[in-house]
């Protein structure tokens, strides 16, 4: 990976994180170099290897279809930055 | 407060020597005057909470029912939500965030009548190997106040080995229980995945996360991990296996069981005084009966970079969470949404947390899967099947905890791949779903050693019981940091 | 111009699922409930939450794949699908992606004109729901309401291989009955739990390559699905034929203009980045869960309309009536079990029974007169206890909650007159009474005839089995 600023701005957006001049330095700097540490799973030879993405291989656990929750709304709601009227707020979307 | 093990305050607890109030007040003053040289609690519990809990617990006190953790006071690392209590991972995005829930851990405890002092300082979202990055500040090592704990279980491991506190809960995603553990000179419990449940325990790395517990002795993990362990129906991922009792089976020693000593835990990055300090520790578990043999796991050579793949993968989409709207950091005035989100994230987590986020979604991206994500998946299953391997052989596999001892504050902070490099290792066992142990083996200039021990899944009353045999035979875990703490 | 060119459609459906809780949590699916009051903490994404999978679900995804002769998949994988949203409180949602439950499975559609085909579905996968933004109510700001986020959806995803807007239509019927017979969903399209998107192209006949698709977004009524793809496939011929090319886009149905529009997605590089879920381990369906749900599977409507056709001897109209829902159906059977006369039960429940529900604004399962109650109504009837014109005075007075037919029959003495005596007494009376009329019939006139049989039938309001009043009536005036 090279330090391609349209490549951290690229990934900086899907993240959704705000870089400014000195963010942009550093991770121009750093993430190559970790990126370079992960290059070397290209000596692994995987052929053939099936992913493993839990560890032990355990099956799902399963809970009965039963409403075991009630209204916290008031509770939950007093967490958030702004809310109004029972609603969660955010700057308005235009679709 | 005396220096004294869970068992030790238990004993005088039931012997009305000490009252859980007492003793409860007189950890959070250790604590506290701890504070300015160690910096490990972020948050203290209030009075009441304390008195609240320390009453119930001297009401079953004494009764042959009462679990051994009735009346002992306790720090959760601030990874575990309490409900009541604000919970911050470490990070600027939940300085004032009070959950509304209990952890499962944290439930558990309290029900077994431990006594919440506060919460543990650590690294922000339990990101790191040195506790120095935490919007709290760094923790020092009670061993040499120049030096870091060990992370991100950092304030975990502070705070016992100050003496402050017998026991600390820790959380240990690639090593976070057992380096700090072995910086510090305590004993760490990472069980296997899937023991403890993971609900209320705010998320790094899913796949890897695993709650664990620090102490002095094996003896006291024992008991906590006890209270600790067992089916949780908020956790699809936490085993309905049946929970050994371990302390029942601490004295069952290490005669007669084969330990595997892993070439590649000694490699080319591993300090010798430090590889020497774990053999002699070895020598000391084969005079108890153990046979040591040496084993070869090849793949643990990938394990770092597949480590370094998978968590931030991971942890960036966990932490996506953060977005300003529901709870936690909200940037001010925000133009619209994207603003909202961005600044939000920006300003709310740290630069290392910043970086792994990044690194994180690169190695998910649309054209990168494969050859980062898929392919470090593939690692981890080699890696897995070493172990597997390994333990058709052998009962345990030692290695040390980690390559050197404490290091300085400030040595690797502005070069993330020697911090990586750091838990080398540590991480393979996570990303095998192992349970594993560090173990006090002596001091290297005066800083502790950990001697690390793997188990097959759910032998966790297999690394009790060896670590029980080392500490039966030496007193590594009886050494107390110099000076006032 | 439109000879020359074939469009490639295929359908996007999300089922809501029928559970009582969420997918992931244990909040209730009520609909229409106060914001955010059906929100948890795990819907809430709160830090250390996690989700625990709704077994009902599992079984309801398993049951449309033993529906459709799907392959069920003994380990399926959840996937984290990654992106920014308000209405998404994770920042992802829970789907599947490379493994679904149920995959390359079949159904069997018939047009309108008897004919049949084949829809083959690539895929059945369970994912929640997203929350709901409310747009209007705040002054520059959106409100967010997270009682659906979570909600269990399961998406059913056609391979591009239907024709046209009509044959999407009666798959997308077909489907909808099909949900609904299987009791998987409420099917309610109003309150969104049949949405359905369309992916539509158009290729000049003969070419093997599809062309660029546009996927028309939530369209919530058959009969706009299929104007839709009727506009969209005609905009995207007249594009290829003056030259132009179509964009791969989404597309917004405008129910009032009738045309489809494009959203402009400010974001332009969508990437999901999506990854095995890793608080959720593979999900696994045993044989003995497939023989449990394949055992439970109800008859299917395509089977029960067969059988009632080739067993029952019924129309095809009669056939399609009775099996357009579950409950039809099997109301059906209890009273043609009941009655052992298909025809007449079959005639009950589509006029009768129908025309009752209808007036009522209520449905099957709500009638007021339950199966078995009909059952016995129909049985007074076969047995000639009461005549077909009372039964539907019976079947008004149950309905009204009067009793039983047997106890109404007996309050209204509708009991069908089949005594000889007093139907000849009745005979009598209206021969005499109507002197004319008889001379005329006497005199060659059969049309006055059936004005006497009716006058007989009035005095005997109703009671009276028509075949014997015609017998005795015909005796009477033939005889004298």
């Amino acid at each position: 990976m090279h330090a391609d600023p349209a490549l951290i701005d690229h990934l900086a957006r899907l993240s959704r994180l705000a870089l400014d001049a000195s963010d942009r330095e550093r991770l121009a700097n750093e993430l190559p170099r970790v990126v370079a540490l992960l290059d070397s799973l290209a000596r692994a030879s995987v052929e053939g290897v099936e992913p493993l993405a839990h560890p032990l291989e355990l099956s799902v656990r399963l809970r009965e279809d039963v409403v075991t929750e009630g209204d916290r709304s008031d509770e939950l709601l007093a967490l958030a930055g702004e809310s109004q009227g029972g609603y969660y707020l955010v700057p308005r979307v235009i679709d | 407060m005396e220096r004294r093990s869970l068992s030790e305050w238990r004993d005088a607890l039931v012997a009305r020597r000490v009252s859980a109030a007492e003793l409860a007040q007189a950890a959070l003053a250790a604590a506290r005057e701890a504070q300015p040289a160690l910096n490990a609690l972020i948050s203290e519990a209030s009075d009441d909470a304390i008195l609240a809990a320390a009453a119930t617990a001297q009401a079953v006190i004494g009764r042959r029912d009462a679990s051994p953790l009735a009346g002992i006071p306790f720090a959760h690392k601030d990874l575990f939500c309490t409900r009541g209590l604000r919970t911050t991972a470490g990070s600027r995005m939940l300085d004032g965030f009070v959950p509304p829930y209990d952890a499962t851990v944290a439930a558990r405890l309290n029900g077994a009548g431990a006594v919440c002092i506060g919460k543990a300082n650590m690294d922000e979202f339990a990101m790191g190997s040195s506790n120095e990055n935490s919007h709290y500040g760094a923790v020092r090592n009670p061993w040499d106040h120049g030096r870091v704990p060990g992370g991100s279980s950092g304030g975990s491991a502070a705070l016992v080995a100050a003496g402050a506190v017998p026991f600390a809960t820790g959380s240990d995603t690639g090593g976070s229980v057992r380096q700090p553990a072995a910086f510090c000179g305590i004993t760490g419990i990472k069980p296997t995945y899937g023991r403890v449940s993971r609900f209320g325990m705010i998320a790094y790395a899913s796949s890897l996360d695993q709650a664990g517990v620090l102490a002095r002795t094996a003896e006291d993990c024992a008991i906590v991990l006890g209270a600790m362990a067992g089916a949780d129906p908020n956790d699809a991922t936490c085993a309905d296996a049946p929970v050994d009792d371990y302390r029942a089976r601490l004295g069952d020693g290490v005669a007669g069981r084969k330990i595997g000593v892993v070439r590649e835990l000694f490699g080319a990055g591993v300090d010798a005084r430090v590889a020497e300090r774990t053999r002699e520790a070895l020598a000391l578990l084969e005079r108890a009966g153990a046979t040591l043999v040496d084993v070869s796991l090849p793949s643990l050579a990938l394990a770092i970079p597949a480590y370094y793949v998978i968590a931030p993968a991971e942890a960036s989409s966990n932490l996506a969470r953060y977005d300003g709207v529901r709870y936690g950091h909200r940037a001010a005035a925000p133009a619209d949404l994207d603003d909202l989100y961005s600044r939000t994230r920006a300003e709310g987590f740290g630069p290392e947390t910043r970086l792994r986020i990044l690194s994180g979604t690169y190695v998910l991206s649309s054209g990168y899967y494969d050859a980062y994500y898929r392919r470090a998946q593939q690692v981890r299953r080699l890696i897995a099947d070493d172990f597997r391997r390994a333990h058709a052989q052998v009962d345990l596999l030692a290695g040390p905890t980690t390559p050197t001892p404490a290091f300085a504050l400030g040595e690797k902070v502005s070069d993330p791949l020697a911090m990586y490099a750091a838990d080398v290792n540590t991480v393979a066992v996570n990303l095998a779903g192992l349970p594993a142990i560090s173990l006090p083996a002596g001091f290297v200039d005066g800083l502790p050693v950990g001697l690390q021990l793997v188990g097959a899944p759910f032998a966790e009353s297999a690394l009790f019981a060896a670590g029980h045999a080392l500490q039966q035979a030496s007193d590594f875990h009886l050494a107390t940091p110099p000076g006032p703490a | 111009m439109f000879a020359d060119w074939e469009a490639v459609i295929g359908l996007e459906v999300h089922v809501q699922l029928a559970t009582r809780s969420k997918l992931f949590s244990g909040s209730s699916t009520a609909y229409g409930a106060e914001p955010n009051t059906q929100a948890s903490p795990v819907d809430v994404a709160l830090p250390g939450t996690l989700p625990v999978p709704n077994r009902e679900a599992v079984r309801f995804a398993i049951r449309l794949g033993l529906a459709i002769d799907a392959r069920i998949a003994p380990h399926s994988v959840y996937a984290r699908k990654n992106y920014f949203y308000p209405d998404l409180p994770k920042g992802y949602q829970i789907s599947q992606y490379e493994d679904p439950i149920v995959s390359a499975g079949r159904l069997a559609v018939r047009r309108d004109d008897g004919s049949e085909f084949v829809v083959p579905i690539q895929r059945a996968h369970l994912e929640e729901d997203a929350g709901k933004s409310v747009h209007d109510a705040f002054h520059g700001a959106t409100g967010i309401d997270l009682n659906r986020a979570g909600t269990p959806l399961l998406e059913i995803v056609t391979e591009p291989a239907l024709h046209g807007a009509s044959d999407a239509t009666a798959y997308l019927k077909t489907l909808h009955r099909l949900v609904r017979w299987l009791g998987v969903s409420d099917g309610n399209m109003q309150e969104g739990s049949f949405r359905c998107d369309a992916n539509v192209s158009v290729r000049r006949r003969g070419d093997a390559k599809l062309g660029t698709r546009a996927e028309i977004k939530n369209v919530n009524s058959f009969r706009f699905v299929e104007k839709a793809i009727d506009y969209e496939i005609e905009r995207q011929v007249r594009l290829l034929e003056s030259g132009g090319s179509v964009v791969q886009e989404t597309r917004l149905y405008d129910e009032t203009r009738n045309q489809t529009r494009s959203m402009r997605s400010k974001e332009s590089a969508h990437d999901y980045r999506y990854f095995p879920d890793p608080d959720l381990p593979p999900l696994a369906v045993t044989p003995a869960d497939l023989e449990r749900e394949r055992a439970a599977l109800p008859e299917l409507p395509a089977a029960r309309r067969a059988r009632y056709v080739a067993e029952l001897a019924l129309g095809e109209a009669e056939a399609d009536a009775l099996t357009a829902e579950r409950d039809t159906a099997d109301y059906f059977d209890v009273v043609q079990r009941a009655t052992n006369d298909a025809r007449l039960s079959a005639s009950w429940v589509i006029g009768e029974l129908a025309a009752a529900l209808n007036e009522h604004g209520t449905s099957v399962a709500q009638a007021r007169v339950a199966a078995p109650a009909m059952g016995e109504l129909l049985a007074r009837v076969k047995d000639g206890t009461i005549t077909a014109k009372s039964a539907k005075d019976v079947f008004a007075a149950m309905w009204a909650g009067e009793g039983t037919p047997d106890a109404i029959i007996a309050a209204k003495g509708l009991k069908r007159v089949s005594d000889d005596g007093a139907l000849l007494a009745a005979i009598a009376g209206i021969v005499d009474a109507n002197p004319t009329q008889v001379a005329q019939y006497r005199g060659g006139d059969d049309k006055v005839y059936t004005w006497l049989v009716g006058q007989v039938m009035k005095a005997t309001r109703g009671k009276a089995d028509p075949a014997r009043v015609n017998e005795l009536l015909r005796r009477t005036l033939d005889n004298s």
